[in-house]
C-alpha cells in the first residue's frame, strides 16, 4: 500500500528518524496557520509548500515549491490545493492535489554545505534479504544515476539474524564520505530507519534526499513509503492512511467484492482465474489484435454472483468492445462457471451490449460448452486457448 | 524417475483439520497419494480422514516417519510452521498459503537455509508426480505420467500447460509449481536443474512471468551446463504495465530487467526455445521433440 509523504515521514519520526518537520493543510487558511505554527515550533522564516500525492516526481509538475512569506504560502497553497498535477509518473491528466505538506526550510546556510544523499531500503529478492542502497547523488532521478555512475551506488545486505550492525551503519557514512558530527548523526540516522522499516512492514523505503545540513544534520527531506499489504493485519493504525482518492475508483470497487483488478488503457476485457494464466490472457489478446482493458482474476471460486459482479466491473470501462473470459477449469467444475455465465449474463440483461467470448477448459469443459450454445445467448464459445484468441480477432474486425 | 515427490513419499498436511486442508487432503487422498496424518495444535490424538493428528511436526514424523509436508497454515502463522517443519526434519516442504508478509518470509527462508530441507513456494500450486503423488491444489486429472518437465511460477497457467501437453499425446514427469511470491523457497533454476538431473525427464517447459530474475538465472544456468535437454519458456505479463502487481506479489515489473521482454531475450540468448503465445506451449514441446 502507497502512502502520503507526511504519512511516510510520521512513521519514520516515531522510530526516532530525524526528518523535515511539517503540518498538514488542506487548504490556504490552514497553510498560513500551519506555517506560523511551524516557525514558532522551527523557528524556520521560509516554508517549503508540498503537494501529497501518490507520485513521483512532484517537483518536476510544480508541486513543490518554497515560499518566503506567509502571502507567498496563502498564495502557493491556493494554486497548489485543487490542481491537477501532471508529473513523470502519473497519466496525462494527472492527480488532483487535496493537500499539501507545509514544510520548513532545510536548506539554510551554515558553516558547512548541505549535501543531498539517495537512501533506500527494500529487499533483494535474489537473496531474500533485505539491502540499503544508497549514493552521494541524492536529489536526482537513481534510474539515470544507475546508467551513468553506477559506481557512485552502494548496497548494504542485512543478515536477518542479527539486523544491522554498527559495522555496516559506518561503512555507509564513509562511503558517503561523512566526518565528525555529520558521520555520527548519518551512523544514528541509518540505524533508526532500517528499524523502522522492519518494525513498520514496509516493502520498501526511498529517501530522496537525505540532506546533510549546513549544520551537520541529516534528515529525511522526502519519504516515499511502501507498506507490505500482507502486513496490515498487524499495523491497523497504517492501514488507516490508505486513501482511496489516490486509487482508480473502479479498482477500490473490485476490492470491496474481493476481485483482483487492475485497470488498463485497452479495448478488450478479460476474466480468467488465476494471476499468471490472467496476464497470459492479457497477452493473447494483443496477439490477437486487441489491447487488454484489464487485469482480473476472479479466483478459484467462480460462481455466479462473482462472475456477475466481474462483467460489471469490466462494463464500467467505456473502451470495451468485447470481453474474453477465460477459465480453467480443475477443482472447479466448468459447466457450473457456465451456469454462472448464464445466470450472471440474465441477471445483467441489457447491460451487456459488447460481445462476449467464453473459453472454458479442464474439468466437464464439453458440458459447459454446450450449455452456453444452447442458452441462446450471444456468447461466443471456445474450449482450446487459441480458438479463444481467434474469436476475439473475429469480434473485433 | 521423478523429482520431490513420488509414491513413496510420506506426506503429512500442517493445518489438517481447516476447510482448505481437509478439501484438498480428501483430494489428494482420493489420488492415491500417501497422506499419513496431519498437525493442528490443539487437536493432537483425534483423527480426521482416517487419520492420525498430531500437535506438533517433530510428533507427526516421529510417529509417521513423514518426509513431505503440505502447508494450508493461515498468512499469519505460516511461516512459523515451515520454520516448525524444516526443525522436524521434513525434507520438502510444499507451502500453498498465500499472503504471507515478507518479512516473515525473511526470517523462514533464513532459517531454513542451513537446514537439510526444501521448500517449494509459497503462494504455489504444489507439486505432481502423475500417478504417483499430488502434493498440492492441482486438478490431477489434467497430468498424465510422461516424459515433460515443468516448472512454473503459477497455478492455472501450469494446468494450462499440462493440458497442452497431454492433448500433443505426451505426458509430465513431475510439475513444480514455485510460487508467484518475491521470497519462494526453490527457484526456477534449481526446478530446472532437478529435472535436468531426472532421467526420465527429456523435456522441460518453464513458466515465468514479470517480475524478479529468476527465468533468467535458469536461463544462463542451463546454458553453462551445455543445454543437455530441451527447454520450452514462456514468460507471462508481456502488455503489464510498470509498477503494478499482478495478482501474483512477485509479479512487478520495477525495472527494464525484469519485464517479459527482457526476460525472453535472455531465455533466446541461452538457448531456451521460446513461445510468445501461451497457446502454443504443447505444440512447441511436441515439436522440438521430434526435432
Amino acid at each position: 500500500m502507497n502512502i502520503h509523504e507526511y504519512q511516510g515521514k510520521e512513521i519514520l519520526n516515531s522510530f526516532g528518524v530525524r526528518i523535515q518537520r511539517g503540518i498538514v493543510a488542506h487548504n490556504a487558511t490552514e497553510a498560513v496557520n500551519a506555517a506560523k505554527e511551524l516557525t514558532e515550533q522551527t523557528g524556520t522564516g521560509w516554508h517549503v509548500i508540498k503537494a501529497q500525492v501518490h507520485a513521483g516526481g512532484r517537483g518536476k509538475g510544480g508541486g513543490v515549491k518554497l515560499a518566503k512569506n506567509l502571502k507567498e504560502v496563502e498564495e502557493i497553497a491556493g494554486d497548489i490545493i485543487g490542481m491537477n498535477l501532471v508529473t513523470p509518473q502519473t497519466s496525462a491528466e494527472g492527480k488532483k492535489v487535496h493537500q499539501v505538506l507545509v514544510a520548513e526550510d532545510v536548506y539554510y546556510p551554515g558553516d558547512s554545505e548541505t549535501s543531498e544523499i539517495y537512501m533506500s531500503v527494500l529487499l533483494n529478492r535474489a537473496t531474500g534479504r533485505n539491502m540499503i542502497m544508497y549514493s552521494t547523488e541524492g536529489g536526482v532521478d537513481i534510474e539515470s544515476v544507475a546508467e551513468k555512475t553506477p559506481h557512485l551506488i552502494f548496497n548494504e545486505e542485512i543478515d536477518p539474524t542479527v539486523g544491522l550492525l554498527p559495522f555496516q551503519a559506518r561503512r555507509i557514512a564513509f562511503n558517503l564520505g561523512l566526518s565528525g558530527t555529520a558521520f555520527k548523526e548519518m551512523v544514528k540516522f541509518v540505524t533508526a530507519l532500517y528499524t523502522a522499516f522492519e518494525k513498520s512492514d514496509s516493502s520498501l523505503f526511498e529517501i530522496n534526499p537525505v540532506l546533510k545540513t549546513s549544520d551537520d544534520k541529516i534528515l529525511a527531506v522526502d519519504a516515499k513509503v511502501t507498506l507490505d499489504d500482507n502486513a496490515l493485519f498487524r499495523h491497523k493504525d497504517y492501514a488507516e492512511m490508505r486513501d482511496i482518492r489516490e486509487e482508480n475508483p473502479t479498482e477500490v470497487e473490485a476490492k470491496e467484492v474481493g476481485l483482483n483488478y487492475v485497470d488498463l488503457d485497452g479495448n478488450v476485457g478479460c476474466m480468467v482465474n488465476g494471476a499468471g494464466l490472467a496476464m497470459a490472457t492479457m497477452d493473447l489478446i494483443k496477439q490477437a489484435g486487441g489491447e487488454p482493458a484489464n487485469f482480473l482474476d476472479v479466483g478459484g471460486t467462480a460462481d455466479a454472483k462473482r462472475v456477475e459482479e466481474a462483467f460489471r466491473i469490466i462494463l464500467k470501462d467505456e473502451k470495451v468492445e468485447a470481453i474474453l473470459v477465460n477459465i480453467f477449469g480443475g477443482i472447479v467444475r466448468c459447466d457450473r462457471v457456465a451456469q454462472g455465465i448464464v445466470d450472471a449474463y440474465k441477471n445483467l440483461g441489457d447491460k451487456i451490449n459488447v460481445p462476449i467470448i467464453v473459453r472454458l477448459q479442464g474439468t466437464n469443459a464439453d458440458i459447459a460448452k454446450e450449455l452456453i450454445d444452447n442458452s441462446g445467448l450471444k456468447i461466443h464459445s471456445a474450449v482450446e486457448f487459441q480458438e479463444a484468441a481467434d474469436k476475439v480477432q473475429e469480434v473485433l474486425s | 524417475m521423478s523429482v520431490l515427490v513420488n509414491k513413496n513419499s510420506k506426506i503429512i498436511v500442517q493445518g489438517f483439520t481447516g476447510s482448505e486442508g481437509t478439501f484438498h487432503a480428501e483430494q489428494m487422498i482420493e489420488y492415491g497419494t500417501n497422506v499419513v496424518g496431519g498437525v493442528t495444535p490443539g487437536k493432537g490424538g483425534q483423527k480426521h480422514l482416517d487419520r492420525p493428528v498430531f500437535n506438533t511436526v517433530a510428533d507427526a514424523v516421529k510417529e509417521t516417519g513423514a518426509d513431505v509436508s503440505l502447508i494450508f497454515v493461515p498468512p499469519a502463522f505460516a511461516a512459523d510452521a515451515i520454520m516448525e517443519a524444516a526443525d522436524a526434519g521434513i525434507k520438502v516442504i510444499i507451502t500453498i498459503t498465500e499472503g504471507i508478509p515478507v518479512a516473515d518470509m525473511v526470517k523462514a527462508s533464513n532459517y531454513i537455509k542451513n537446514k537439510d530441507t526444501r521448500l517449494v513456494g509459497p503462494n504455489c500450486p504444489g507439486v505432481i508426480t502423475p500417478g504417483e503423488a499430488k502434493v498440492g491444489i492441482m486438478p490431477g486429472f489434467v497430468f498424465k505420467k510422461g516424459n515433460v518437465g515443468i516448472v512454473s511460477k503459477s497455478g492455472t497457467l501450469t494446468y494450462e500447460a499440462a493440458d497442452q501437453v497431454v492433448k500433443q499425446g505426451l505426458g509430465i514427469t513431475t510439475a513444480i509449481g514455485i510460487g508467484g511470491d518475491p521470497i519462494i523457497g526453490t527457484t526456477t533454476k534449481e526446478a530446472v536443474e532437478l529435472l535436468m538431473n531426472d532421467d526420465d525427464t527429456e523435456i522441460i517447459v518453464m513458466i515465468g512471468e514479470i517480475g524478479g530474475q529468476l527465468e533468467a538465472d535458469a536461463a544462463q544456468w542451463v546454458k553453462e551446463n551445455g543445454n543437455r535437454k530441451p527447454v520450452i519458456g514462456f514468460i507471462a505479463g508481456e502488455t503489464a504495465p510498470a509498477g503494478r502487481t499482478m495478482g501474483h506479489a512477485g509479479a512487478i515489473v520495477g525495472g527494464s530487467e525484469d519485464t517479459a521482454q527482457a526476460k525472453k531475450k535472455i531465455l533466446k540468448e541461452n538457448g531456451i526455445h521460446v513461445v510468445d503465445s501461451p497457446a502454443e506451449i504443447g505444440k512447441k514441446v511436441a515439436e522440438v521433440l521430434k526435432g
